[in-house]
């Protein structure tokens, strides 16, 4: 008789702490949005911040992007062969990578190496008191470590995927040209002439987005790290994993809201 | 003059302080004692504020630390157990971290921040090193350092002495005992090394399951005749205090 108890009791227990991860993290962003608007401000740190998220993420991103454009080209060229339609090659790789993959692909490669590391270091900082001492020294940690982070991220993403664009689209070319025949000229006109700016700006405001989330998890999670090494380490695991699903449901969210609002 | 009235606190079904009172007169230093997790850093976070005491006061010169607090960080200096300094920074940075944000130049604030490592028994060319490069020693007189940048007038110091040789030890208690002296700062020690209450403080309380078992000068210390105190002092696994917990 007691075993339907348990688990309904199980079921109550996960679902009790479902909600309140949901509020804690509500929370957080509600100061984290404070803290970045609030004085004092730390323009060193944000510096330090976009140079360590921004800059040091440039290669990962333009990997990443390079061979998706050129991967990209391949599979149209071969699915648009089956009806005739392989000239699409050009639009479609420019289209897929501005809309789509680049910032998502991006920001499932940032999201590994900046949450990870964000995690890591405030979780560090929690363990060993850092966090404590930045208090006593009359410094809020959130607005001196989460906002410039964050801050960081917010705008360092779309400039990240923009530059990813291109080199997405480059691969796209360097495939196009010298395996599939395209003309040089050709395809950069096709590109430019089916590009439109709602596909770049949408690409953009989604990185944003993205990089808000990225940052904020990896902060979140290393906040509220347990303690110890296994402590530091379950927050940088919990980072990389709630940043790289809560991008990919960000993203169905706003493709709903940019192209079918 | 630092205050505690009736300061209660639980996590759950353990209750962590049961209306602790305590109290440091201006200039004077209080030790608190107590076996691990008797509630040593629970009280002394409560009166940072990074845990809610669930009832009681806190008084900082007779007013109530709530709301206040901005207030008492600015005349307040801490040394943590681990160091706790900022390894991200190098040791300068962290020793002037509280003068950086104020009205000073950076090269005032290094001025003083060398003046203070060598107060400390630190050399001018440790500044430029960054807190890994250090030894316990050298991280806790760093941590020390931080502590007295900005001429508190209320220090806590956490376990100052653990994890170092005896030897450093003994230094360190020196170190802390003239420092605090020259500065006439009301201080909270809290420690299990005798030698540092001793060494350090006027005043001790004992602490035992999140009550004040024992409050007195340290010359009277060892002729109370409370068996908790006792057993602690000695050292001994027979005794009130179980020593399985």
């Amino acid at each position: 008789m007691t075993y339907p108890i348990h688990i309904l009791a199980a079921i109550g227990r996960a679902t009790i702490a479902f909600f309140a991860s949901i509020g804690s993290v509500t929370l957080f962003i509600a100061h984290t949005i404070r803290a970045i608007f609030a004085p004092p401000y730390y323009p060193r740190e944000i510096l330090k911040q976009f140079i360590a998220i921004g800059y040091f993420s440039l290669p990962v991103v333009g990997l990443t992007a390079l061979f998706t454009g050129a991967a990209l080209a391949l599979q149209i060229y071969a699915g648009g062969a089956r009806f005739n339609a392989e000239a699409v090659v050009p639009s479609i790789v420019a289209i897929g990578m501005v809309r789509e993959l680049g910032p998502v692909l991006g920001g499932l490669m940032v999201a590994g190496r900046v949450s990870s590391s964000i995690a890591a270091e405030i979780g560090t900082m929690r363990v060993t008191e850092q966090i404590d001492a930045l208090t006593t020294l009359s410094t809020d940690p959130m607005k001196y470590l989460v906002a410039p982070r964050t801050l960081a991220a917010t705008i360092g993403l779309p400039i990240l995927a923009g530059i990813g664009d291109v080199i997405g689209i480059m691969g796209g070319y360097l495939v196009g040209t010298t395996r599939l025949g395209f003309n040089s000229g050709n395809y950069i006109t096709n590109t430019i002439d089916f590009l439109e700016t709602a596909d770049v700006t949408s690409g953009l405001i989604k990185a944003s987005v993205f990089g808000f989330i990225i940052a904020i998890m990896g902060a979140y999670q290393g906040y509220n790290s347990g303690r110890g090494a296994q402590g530091v380490g379950r927050a940088t695991t919990n980072a990389v994993v709630s940043a790289s699903v809560l991008i990919l449901a960000a993203n169905y969210i706003l493709n709903e809201l940019f192209f079918f609002a | 003059m630092i205050e505690l009235r009736n300061i209660s606190k639980s996590f759950g079904a353990n209750h962590v302080l049961r209306d602790v009172s305590l109290k440091v007169d201006q200039g004077k230093s209080l030790a608190i004692i107590g076996g691990s997790g008797t509630g040593k850093s629970v009280t002394l976070k409560c009166i940072l504020g990074l845990i809610k005491p669930d009832s009681g006061e806190i008084l900082i010169d007779n007013q109530s630390i709530e709301g206040q607090r901005e207030a008492f960080f600015a005349k307040f200096g801490m040394l943590f157990q681990g160091g706790a300094l900022f390894d991200s920074l190098p040791v300068w940075h962290n020793v002037a971290f509280r003068l950086l944000q104020g009205e000073r130049s950076k090269e005032e604030c290094r001025d003083i921040a060398i003046q203070k490592l060598k107060r400390v028994g630190l050399q001018e060319r440790v500044a430029d090193l960054f807190p890994a490069e250090l030894s316990g020693g050298m991280q806790k007189r760093v941590g020390l350092a931080r502590a007295i940048a900005a001429d508190p007038e209320i220090i806590f110091f956490d376990e100052p002495t653990t994890g170092l040789d005896p030897i450093m030890s003994g230094v360190i208690n020196e170190l802390i005992r003239e420092i605090v002296t020259e500065m006439g700062a009301t201080t909270m020690t809290i420690t299990h090394d005798m030698t540092s209450v001793r060494a350090i403080a006027d005043h001790v309380a004992m602490i035992h399951e999140g009550k004040v078992q024992w409050h007195g000068p340290v010359a009277d210390m060892d002729a109370a005749s409370d068996p908790y105190l006792s057993q602690f002092l000695t050292g001994s696994a027979q005794g009130p205090i179980e020593a399985v917990r």
